[in-house]
Protein backbone atom coordinates (compact mmCIF):
# COMPACT_ATOMS: atom_id res chain seq x y z
CA UNK A 1 0.00 0.00 0.00
CA UNK A 2 1.48 3.57 -0.83
CA UNK A 3 1.61 5.87 2.03
CA UNK A 4 -0.75 8.88 2.99
CA UNK A 5 -0.68 11.04 5.44
CA UNK A 6 -3.76 10.43 8.25
CA UNK A 7 -6.72 13.10 9.86
CA UNK A 8 -8.71 11.88 12.16
CA UNK A 9 -11.61 14.96 12.03
CA UNK A 10 -13.79 16.04 15.15
CA UNK A 11 -16.56 17.85 13.01
CA UNK A 12 -18.43 17.67 9.59
CA UNK A 13 -16.99 21.33 9.13
CA UNK A 14 -13.36 19.82 9.83
CA UNK A 15 -14.03 17.13 7.37
CA UNK A 16 -15.53 19.08 5.14
CA UNK A 17 -12.30 21.48 5.00
CA UNK A 18 -9.82 18.33 4.73
CA UNK A 19 -11.50 16.46 1.80
CA UNK A 20 -11.04 19.39 -0.34
CA UNK A 21 -7.70 19.14 -0.21
CA UNK A 22 -6.45 17.35 -3.43
CA UNK A 23 -6.27 13.66 -3.05
CA UNK A 24 -8.26 13.43 -0.11
CA UNK A 25 -10.88 10.83 0.52
CA UNK A 26 -13.20 9.81 2.75
CA UNK A 27 -12.61 6.48 5.20
CA UNK A 28 -15.06 5.17 7.41
CA UNK A 29 -15.02 1.53 8.59
CA UNK A 30 -11.99 0.79 6.07
CA UNK A 31 -13.58 -2.67 5.34
CA UNK A 32 -13.75 -2.30 2.00
CA UNK A 33 -10.79 1.04 1.47
CA UNK A 34 -8.16 -0.87 3.04
CA UNK A 35 -8.55 -4.15 1.13
CA UNK A 36 -8.82 -1.69 -2.24
CA UNK A 37 -5.47 -0.01 -0.90
CA UNK A 38 -3.49 -3.14 -0.59
CA UNK A 39 -4.16 -3.75 -4.18
CA UNK A 40 -3.41 -0.22 -5.11
CA UNK A 41 -6.39 0.62 -6.37
CA UNK A 42 -6.85 3.36 -4.70
CA UNK A 43 -4.02 5.59 -3.37
CA UNK A 44 -5.20 8.68 -1.90
CA UNK A 45 -2.66 11.78 -0.77
CA UNK A 46 -4.49 12.08 2.40
CA UNK A 47 -7.02 10.03 4.17
CA UNK A 48 -9.93 11.59 6.26
CA UNK A 49 -11.11 9.08 9.14
CA UNK A 50 -15.22 10.26 9.70
CA UNK A 51 -14.79 7.68 12.68
CA UNK A 52 -13.83 10.31 15.14
CA UNK A 53 -17.34 13.08 14.27
CA UNK A 54 -19.78 12.35 17.33
CA UNK A 55 -22.26 14.18 15.11
CA UNK A 56 -22.30 11.01 12.70
CA UNK A 57 -22.67 8.30 15.23
CA UNK A 58 -25.44 6.53 16.30
CA UNK A 59 -28.98 5.68 15.91
CA UNK A 60 -32.00 8.00 17.17
CA UNK A 61 -35.70 8.62 16.03
CA UNK A 62 -36.33 12.35 13.90
CA UNK A 63 -39.05 13.70 12.19
CA UNK A 64 -38.41 11.20 9.19
CA UNK A 65 -38.43 8.15 11.35
CA UNK A 66 -35.04 6.46 12.04
CA UNK A 67 -32.01 8.60 11.67
CA UNK A 68 -28.84 7.09 11.70
CA UNK A 69 -25.36 8.76 11.67
CA UNK A 70 -23.13 7.89 8.32
CA UNK A 71 -20.14 6.40 10.80
CA UNK A 72 -22.53 4.09 12.71
CA UNK A 73 -20.99 0.73 12.91
CA UNK A 74 -22.99 -2.22 11.06
CA UNK A 75 -23.30 -3.54 14.52
CA UNK A 76 -24.44 -0.88 16.66
CA UNK A 77 -27.16 -0.97 14.04
CA UNK A 78 -28.17 -4.32 14.69
CA UNK A 79 -28.61 -3.79 17.84
CA UNK A 80 -30.15 0.02 18.18
CA UNK A 81 -32.68 -0.59 15.34
CA UNK A 82 -33.91 -3.17 16.54
CA UNK A 83 -36.98 -1.67 18.58
CA UNK A 84 -37.99 0.58 15.90
CA UNK A 85 -37.00 -1.00 12.48
CA UNK A 86 -36.35 -5.20 13.06
CA UNK A 87 -36.43 -5.59 9.26
CA UNK A 88 -33.14 -3.22 8.86
CA UNK A 89 -31.68 -4.33 12.31
CA UNK A 90 -31.83 -8.07 10.65
CA UNK A 91 -30.36 -6.87 7.45
CA UNK A 92 -27.09 -4.73 9.50
CA UNK A 93 -27.03 -7.87 11.81
CA UNK A 94 -26.55 -10.21 8.83
CA UNK A 95 -23.71 -8.39 6.98
CA UNK A 96 -20.29 -10.30 6.52
CA UNK A 97 -19.01 -11.71 9.74
CA UNK A 98 -18.96 -9.66 13.65
CA UNK A 99 -15.56 -8.31 13.33
CA UNK A 100 -16.71 -6.75 9.84
CA UNK A 101 -19.66 -5.43 11.69
CA UNK A 102 -17.93 -3.72 14.44
CA UNK A 103 -15.72 -1.80 11.89
CA UNK A 104 -17.99 -1.51 8.94
CA UNK A 105 -20.13 1.70 8.78
CA UNK A 106 -23.84 2.38 6.94
CA UNK A 107 -22.16 5.40 5.26
CA UNK A 108 -19.48 3.52 3.80
CA UNK A 109 -21.58 1.14 2.43
CA UNK A 110 -24.06 3.40 0.68
CA UNK A 111 -21.16 5.34 -0.59
CA UNK A 112 -19.46 2.56 -2.17
CA UNK A 113 -22.61 1.29 -3.87
CA UNK A 114 -21.64 -2.13 -4.24
CA UNK A 115 -24.55 -4.33 -6.85
CA UNK A 116 -23.64 -7.08 -3.74
CA UNK A 117 -24.30 -4.77 -1.10
CA UNK A 118 -27.23 -4.69 1.48
CA UNK A 119 -27.56 -1.46 2.66
CA UNK A 120 -28.06 0.18 -0.53
CA UNK A 121 -31.49 -2.14 -0.86
CA UNK A 122 -32.68 -0.88 2.20
CA UNK A 123 -32.39 2.82 1.35
CA UNK A 124 -33.90 2.42 -1.75
CA UNK A 125 -37.10 0.14 -0.22
CA UNK A 126 -37.35 2.82 2.37
CA UNK A 127 -37.31 5.62 0.17
CA UNK A 128 -34.67 7.00 2.86
CA UNK A 129 -32.68 10.37 2.26
CA UNK A 130 -29.14 10.29 2.01
CA UNK A 131 -28.01 13.59 4.09
CA UNK A 132 -24.48 14.96 3.00
CA UNK A 133 -22.02 17.76 4.17
CA UNK A 134 -23.91 19.78 1.24
CA UNK A 135 -27.91 18.57 0.68
CA UNK A 136 -30.41 16.37 1.03
CA UNK A 137 -30.55 13.68 -1.58
CA UNK A 138 -33.67 11.25 -1.99
CA UNK A 139 -32.88 7.78 -2.75
CA UNK A 140 -34.35 7.27 -5.95
CA UNK A 141 -31.78 10.26 -7.42
CA UNK A 142 -28.83 8.80 -5.69
CA UNK A 143 -28.25 5.68 -7.16
CA UNK A 144 -26.85 5.30 -10.04
CA UNK A 145 -25.59 2.26 -11.33
CA UNK A 146 -22.30 0.47 -10.13
CA UNK A 147 -20.29 1.86 -7.41
CA UNK A 148 -21.69 4.87 -9.10
CA UNK A 149 -23.98 7.35 -6.54
CA UNK A 150 -25.33 11.14 -6.88
CA UNK A 151 -21.91 12.03 -4.44
CA UNK A 152 -20.15 14.94 -6.14
CA UNK A 153 -16.10 15.32 -5.18
CA UNK A 154 -15.28 16.20 -1.63
CA UNK A 155 -19.12 15.44 -1.11
CA UNK A 156 -19.97 13.00 1.95
CA UNK A 157 -22.44 11.36 3.35
CA UNK A 158 -23.33 12.36 6.96
CA UNK A 159 -26.93 10.66 8.01
CA UNK A 160 -29.41 7.91 6.29
CA UNK A 161 -32.65 8.74 7.05
CA UNK A 162 -35.08 5.83 7.02
CA UNK A 163 -39.28 6.72 7.26
CA UNK A 164 -40.42 3.17 8.81
CA UNK A 165 -42.74 1.15 6.94
CA UNK A 166 -46.01 -1.04 8.68
CA UNK A 167 -43.98 -4.63 7.54
CA UNK A 168 -40.98 -5.31 6.06
CA UNK A 169 -38.36 -7.44 5.53
CA UNK A 170 -34.58 -8.35 4.08
CA UNK A 171 -34.46 -11.91 2.92
CA UNK A 172 -31.09 -12.58 1.50
CA UNK A 173 -29.07 -15.36 -0.45
CA UNK A 174 -25.82 -15.57 0.70
CA UNK A 175 -22.78 -15.73 -1.94
CA UNK A 176 -21.25 -18.69 0.88
CA UNK A 177 -17.86 -17.67 0.40
CA UNK A 178 -17.71 -13.63 0.37
CA UNK A 179 -20.86 -13.88 2.47
CA UNK A 180 -22.02 -10.99 0.60
CA UNK A 181 -25.73 -11.57 -1.33
CA UNK A 182 -26.06 -13.52 -4.37
CA UNK A 183 -29.60 -11.81 -4.75
CA UNK A 184 -31.33 -10.02 -1.86
CA UNK A 185 -34.62 -8.27 -1.90
CA UNK A 186 -35.71 -5.99 0.69
CA UNK A 187 -39.85 -4.71 0.58
CA UNK A 188 -41.59 -2.08 2.32
CA UNK A 189 -45.26 -1.74 2.99
CA UNK A 190 -46.17 1.82 3.43
CA UNK A 191 -49.55 3.58 3.87
CA UNK A 192 -48.88 4.37 0.33
CA UNK A 193 -48.01 1.55 -1.42
CA UNK A 194 -45.15 -1.08 -1.40
CA UNK A 195 -41.58 -0.47 -1.96
CA UNK A 196 -39.47 -3.29 -3.30
CA UNK A 197 -35.58 -2.99 -3.69
CA UNK A 198 -33.34 -6.04 -5.42
CA UNK A 199 -29.59 -6.23 -4.08
CA UNK A 200 -26.77 -8.31 -5.66
CA UNK A 201 -28.59 -9.47 -8.87
CA UNK A 202 -27.82 -6.37 -11.43
CA UNK A 203 -25.13 -5.25 -13.81
CA UNK A 204 -26.93 -1.86 -13.19
CA UNK A 205 -26.87 -2.21 -9.38
CA UNK A 206 -29.51 -1.89 -6.87
CA UNK A 207 -33.07 -1.72 -8.56
CA UNK A 208 -36.64 -1.05 -7.96
CA UNK A 209 -39.03 -4.11 -9.33
CA UNK A 210 -41.79 -2.01 -10.93
CA UNK A 211 -44.33 -4.78 -11.53
CA UNK A 212 -43.69 -6.48 -8.07
CA UNK A 213 -44.41 -2.99 -6.51
CA UNK A 214 -47.37 -2.71 -7.92
CA UNK A 215 -48.86 -6.55 -7.88
CA UNK A 216 -47.87 -5.98 -4.01
CA UNK A 217 -49.67 -2.49 -3.59
CA UNK A 218 -52.71 -4.13 -4.63
CA UNK A 219 -52.32 -7.07 -2.77
CA UNK A 220 -49.95 -8.01 -0.41
CA UNK A 221 -49.29 -11.14 -0.37
CA UNK A 222 -46.82 -13.71 -2.22
CA UNK A 223 -49.04 -15.14 -4.24
CA UNK A 224 -49.76 -11.90 -6.17
CA UNK A 225 -46.32 -12.27 -7.65
CA UNK A 226 -47.44 -15.32 -9.20
CA UNK A 227 -47.80 -14.11 -12.95
CA UNK A 228 -45.04 -12.16 -12.96
CA UNK A 229 -41.00 -12.97 -14.05
CA UNK A 230 -37.96 -10.98 -13.79
CA UNK A 231 -36.61 -9.77 -16.86
CA UNK A 232 -32.65 -11.80 -17.25
CA UNK A 233 -31.46 -9.52 -19.85
CA UNK A 234 -29.58 -7.13 -17.48
CA UNK A 235 -29.00 -10.00 -14.77
CA UNK A 236 -24.90 -10.62 -13.16
CA UNK A 237 -23.87 -14.01 -14.35
CA UNK A 238 -21.34 -15.47 -13.20
CA UNK A 239 -19.88 -18.92 -11.89
CA UNK A 240 -21.62 -18.41 -8.54
CA UNK A 241 -25.07 -18.16 -10.79
CA UNK A 242 -26.47 -18.09 -14.07
CA UNK A 243 -28.70 -14.74 -15.20
CA UNK A 244 -31.88 -16.72 -15.48
CA UNK A 245 -31.06 -18.68 -12.09
CA UNK A 246 -30.67 -14.82 -10.63
CA UNK A 247 -33.66 -13.73 -12.34
CA UNK A 248 -35.80 -16.74 -10.76
CA UNK A 249 -34.28 -15.95 -7.60
CA UNK A 250 -35.64 -12.47 -7.46
CA UNK A 251 -38.94 -13.36 -7.62
CA UNK A 252 -38.43 -16.37 -4.99
CA UNK A 253 -36.61 -14.35 -2.70
CA UNK A 254 -39.85 -11.49 -3.17
CA UNK A 255 -42.35 -13.67 -2.08
CA UNK A 256 -40.09 -14.52 1.10
CA UNK A 257 -39.78 -11.37 2.20
CA UNK A 258 -43.51 -10.80 1.66
CA UNK A 259 -44.44 -14.00 3.70
CA UNK A 260 -41.96 -12.81 6.52
CA UNK A 261 -42.52 -9.04 6.63
CA UNK B 1 5.91 8.89 10.83
CA UNK B 2 3.86 10.33 14.06
CA UNK B 3 3.82 8.68 17.40
CA UNK B 4 0.88 6.63 18.47
CA UNK B 5 -0.80 5.79 21.87
CA UNK B 6 -2.93 3.33 23.33
CA UNK B 7 -3.85 0.72 25.90
CA UNK B 8 -2.65 -2.93 25.01
CA UNK B 9 -3.30 -5.43 27.08
CA UNK B 10 -3.66 -3.11 30.08
CA UNK B 11 -0.24 -1.26 29.59
CA UNK B 12 -0.29 2.31 27.59
CA UNK B 13 2.28 1.85 24.82
CA UNK B 14 3.35 4.30 22.10
CA UNK B 15 5.47 3.61 18.66
CA UNK B 16 5.93 5.95 15.62
CA UNK B 17 3.80 4.58 12.77
CA UNK B 18 3.20 5.96 9.22
CA UNK B 19 -0.21 6.63 8.17
CA UNK B 20 -0.40 3.30 6.39
CA UNK B 21 0.68 1.24 9.57
CA UNK B 22 -2.40 -1.67 9.98
CA UNK B 23 -3.23 -2.52 13.65
CA UNK B 24 -1.60 -5.82 13.32
CA UNK B 25 1.77 -4.58 11.79
CA UNK B 26 1.82 -2.00 14.56
CA UNK B 27 1.51 -4.41 17.25
CA UNK B 28 3.46 -7.76 15.87
CA UNK B 29 6.75 -4.92 14.80
CA UNK B 30 5.86 -2.21 16.54
CA UNK B 31 5.37 -3.72 19.59
CA UNK B 32 6.65 -7.17 19.40
CA UNK B 33 3.51 -9.17 20.06
CA UNK B 34 3.75 -11.55 17.43
CA UNK B 35 0.72 -13.57 18.82
CA UNK B 36 -1.53 -11.63 16.43
CA UNK B 37 -1.52 -13.51 13.48
CA UNK B 38 -1.84 -12.31 9.54
CA UNK B 39 -3.13 -15.52 7.37
CA UNK B 40 -5.12 -13.88 4.76
CA UNK B 41 -4.47 -10.00 5.20
CA UNK B 42 -7.47 -8.96 3.17
CA UNK B 43 -10.20 -9.43 5.58
CA UNK B 44 -11.43 -13.32 4.70
CA UNK B 45 -9.86 -15.41 7.54
CA UNK B 46 -9.78 -13.97 11.24
CA UNK B 47 -6.01 -14.78 12.38
CA UNK B 48 -5.25 -11.15 12.93
CA UNK B 49 -8.83 -10.54 15.23
CA UNK B 50 -7.93 -8.56 18.31
CA UNK B 51 -10.28 -6.51 20.57
CA UNK B 52 -10.29 -2.74 20.33
CA UNK B 53 -12.73 -1.17 23.39
CA UNK B 54 -13.70 -5.01 23.84
CA UNK B 55 -14.72 -5.70 19.90
CA UNK B 56 -13.40 -8.28 17.96
CA UNK B 57 -12.15 -6.25 14.96
CA UNK B 58 -9.55 -7.85 11.55
CA UNK B 59 -6.14 -6.17 12.65
CA UNK B 60 -5.12 -6.57 9.16
CA UNK B 61 -8.21 -3.83 8.28
CA UNK B 62 -7.82 -1.27 10.42
CA UNK B 63 -5.29 1.74 10.72
CA UNK B 64 -3.22 1.73 13.49
CA UNK B 65 -4.32 5.51 13.23
CA UNK B 66 -7.66 4.86 13.49
CA UNK B 67 -7.42 3.63 16.58
CA UNK B 68 -5.27 5.60 18.49
CA UNK B 69 -5.71 6.07 22.27
CA UNK B 70 -8.07 2.65 22.41
CA UNK B 71 -8.02 -0.09 24.39
CA UNK B 72 -6.75 -3.33 22.77
CA UNK B 73 -6.66 -6.79 23.87
CA UNK B 74 -4.72 -9.31 21.93
CA UNK B 75 -4.33 -12.83 22.74
CA UNK B 76 -0.84 -12.50 24.34
CA UNK B 77 -3.69 -10.56 27.01
CA UNK B 78 -5.83 -13.84 27.41
CA UNK B 79 -3.67 -15.32 30.04
CA UNK B 80 -4.51 -15.39 33.96
CA UNK B 81 -2.46 -12.88 36.18
CA UNK B 82 0.30 -15.95 36.96
CA UNK B 83 0.86 -16.57 33.57
CA UNK B 84 -1.67 -19.99 33.56
CA UNK B 85 -3.91 -20.45 30.48
CA UNK B 86 -7.50 -18.20 30.48
CA UNK B 87 -10.63 -19.98 30.18
CA UNK B 88 -11.03 -19.75 26.53
CA UNK B 89 -7.34 -21.24 25.90
CA UNK B 90 -7.71 -23.62 28.24
CA UNK B 91 -10.38 -25.43 26.88
CA UNK B 92 -9.12 -25.36 23.27
CA UNK B 93 -6.10 -27.13 24.99
CA UNK B 94 -8.85 -29.49 26.45
CA UNK B 95 -10.91 -29.80 23.87
CA UNK B 96 -8.33 -30.31 20.94
CA UNK B 97 -9.94 -26.96 19.37
CA UNK B 98 -6.60 -26.78 17.34
CA UNK B 99 -3.82 -28.52 15.50
CA UNK B 100 -1.20 -26.69 13.32
CA UNK B 101 -2.49 -23.23 15.68
CA UNK B 102 -2.14 -20.74 13.37
CA UNK B 103 -6.02 -19.75 12.98
CA UNK B 104 -6.01 -19.82 17.26
CA UNK B 105 -5.28 -16.59 18.61
CA UNK B 106 -7.97 -15.09 16.51
CA UNK B 107 -10.46 -18.19 17.17
CA UNK B 108 -9.78 -17.44 20.99
CA UNK B 109 -10.21 -13.87 20.57
CA UNK B 110 -13.80 -13.96 18.66
CA UNK B 111 -15.08 -16.54 21.12
CA UNK B 112 -14.09 -14.71 23.99
CA UNK B 113 -15.71 -11.99 22.44
CA UNK B 114 -19.17 -14.23 21.62
CA UNK B 115 -18.76 -15.27 25.35
CA UNK B 116 -18.85 -12.05 26.89
CA UNK B 117 -21.91 -10.93 24.63
CA UNK B 118 -23.56 -14.42 25.32
CA UNK B 119 -22.46 -16.18 28.68
CA UNK B 120 -24.04 -19.18 27.02
CA UNK B 121 -24.46 -19.53 23.39
CA UNK B 122 -26.23 -22.54 21.49
CA UNK B 123 -23.83 -24.41 18.97
CA UNK B 124 -25.73 -22.53 15.94
CA UNK B 125 -24.76 -19.11 17.44
CA UNK B 126 -20.97 -20.42 18.36
CA UNK B 127 -20.90 -21.18 14.74
CA UNK B 128 -22.63 -18.11 13.34
CA UNK B 129 -20.46 -16.08 15.57
CA UNK B 130 -17.13 -17.40 13.98
CA UNK B 131 -18.48 -17.33 10.72
CA UNK B 132 -15.25 -14.84 10.24
CA UNK B 133 -13.05 -16.79 11.69
CA UNK B 134 -11.46 -19.43 8.98
CA UNK B 135 -9.53 -22.84 9.46
CA UNK B 136 -7.59 -25.09 7.66
CA UNK B 137 -7.47 -28.18 9.84
CA UNK B 138 -9.45 -29.33 12.10
CA UNK B 139 -13.24 -29.22 10.59
CA UNK B 140 -14.24 -26.65 13.21
CA UNK B 141 -15.87 -29.30 15.25
CA UNK B 142 -13.58 -29.25 18.38
CA UNK B 143 -13.22 -25.35 18.39
CA UNK B 144 -17.15 -25.23 18.53
CA UNK B 145 -16.72 -28.03 21.55
CA UNK B 146 -14.20 -26.07 23.09
CA UNK B 147 -16.11 -23.05 23.54
CA UNK B 148 -19.51 -24.58 24.51
CA UNK B 149 -16.81 -26.12 27.41
CA UNK B 150 -15.42 -22.65 28.00
CA UNK B 151 -18.92 -21.32 28.47
CA UNK B 152 -19.67 -23.64 31.27
CA UNK B 153 -22.28 -25.86 29.12
CA UNK B 154 -21.36 -29.74 29.03
CA UNK B 155 -20.04 -31.44 25.58
CA UNK B 156 -20.36 -34.90 24.53
CA UNK B 157 -17.26 -37.36 25.13
CA UNK B 158 -15.13 -37.75 22.19
C1 LIG C 1 -15.39 -10.30 4.84
C2 LIG C 1 -16.34 -9.21 4.46
C3 LIG C 1 -17.67 -9.50 4.26
C4 LIG C 1 -18.59 -8.52 3.91
N1 LIG C 1 -19.89 -8.86 3.71
C5 LIG C 1 -20.79 -7.91 3.37
C6 LIG C 1 -22.17 -8.23 3.18
O1 LIG C 1 -22.60 -9.37 3.36
N2 LIG C 1 -23.01 -7.24 2.81
C7 LIG C 1 -22.59 -5.96 2.65
O2 LIG C 1 -23.41 -5.11 2.36
N3 LIG C 1 -21.30 -5.62 2.83
C8 LIG C 1 -20.39 -6.56 3.18
N4 LIG C 1 -19.09 -6.20 3.37
C9 LIG C 1 -18.70 -4.79 3.16
C10 LIG C 1 -18.85 -4.00 4.46
O3 LIG C 1 -20.21 -3.84 4.78
C11 LIG C 1 -18.19 -2.63 4.36
O4 LIG C 1 -18.12 -2.22 5.69
C12 LIG C 1 -18.90 -1.58 3.57
O5 LIG C 1 -19.14 -1.92 2.26
C13 LIG C 1 -18.05 -0.32 3.48
O6 LIG C 1 -18.21 0.39 4.65
P1 LIG C 1 -16.95 0.97 5.42
O7 LIG C 1 -17.50 1.81 6.51
O8 LIG C 1 -16.04 -0.11 5.79
O9 LIG C 1 -16.34 1.95 4.31
P2 LIG C 1 -14.86 2.23 3.83
O10 LIG C 1 -14.19 0.98 3.43
O11 LIG C 1 -14.17 3.08 4.83
O12 LIG C 1 -15.17 3.13 2.56
C14 LIG C 1 -15.74 2.60 1.36
C15 LIG C 1 -15.81 3.70 0.30
O13 LIG C 1 -16.75 4.70 0.66
C16 LIG C 1 -16.15 5.98 0.84
N5 LIG C 1 -16.78 6.53 2.05
C17 LIG C 1 -16.76 6.00 3.30
N6 LIG C 1 -17.58 6.70 4.11
C18 LIG C 1 -18.14 7.69 3.37
C19 LIG C 1 -19.07 8.72 3.64
N7 LIG C 1 -19.60 8.89 4.84
N8 LIG C 1 -19.42 9.55 2.62
C20 LIG C 1 -18.88 9.38 1.38
N9 LIG C 1 -18.00 8.43 1.06
C21 LIG C 1 -17.62 7.59 2.05
C22 LIG C 1 -14.65 5.71 0.96
O14 LIG C 1 -13.90 6.80 0.47
C23 LIG C 1 -14.50 4.47 0.10
O15 LIG C 1 -14.42 4.81 -1.24
C24 LIG C 1 -18.16 -7.16 3.74
C25 LIG C 1 -16.81 -6.85 3.94
C26 LIG C 1 -15.90 -7.84 4.30
C27 LIG C 1 -14.47 -7.46 4.53
S1 LIG D 1 -5.18 -11.72 8.35
FE1 LIG D 1 -6.74 -10.38 8.91
S2 LIG D 1 -8.52 -11.44 8.30
FE2 LIG D 1 -6.93 -12.75 7.58
S1 LIG E 1 -5.58 -25.20 13.62
FE1 LIG E 1 -4.55 -24.97 11.75
S2 LIG E 1 -5.71 -23.42 10.81
FE2 LIG E 1 -6.87 -23.84 12.54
Amino acid sequence: MYNFEFVKPASIAEATAALESDGAQALSGGQTLLPTMKQRLAAPDVLVSLTGIAEMQGVCLGDVGLHIGAATPHAVVAREAAAHYPALAKLAGGIGDPAVRNRGTIGGSVANNDPAACYPSAVLASGATVVTNRRRIAADDYFQGLFTTALEEGEFITQVLFPIPQKAAYVKFNQPASRFALAAVFVAKFADGVRVAVTGASNGGVFRWAEAEAALSANFSADALAGLSVDADDMISDLHGTAAYRANLVKVLTGRAVSAA
Amino acid sequence: MTKISMTVNGKSVSAEAEGRTLLSGFLREGLGLTGTHVGCDTSQCGACVVHVNGKPVKSCTVFAHDVAGANVTTIEGMANADGSLGVVQQAFQDHHGLQCGFCTPGMVMSSAALLAENPKPTETEVREYLEGNICRCTGYHNIVKAVLAASGQSVAAE
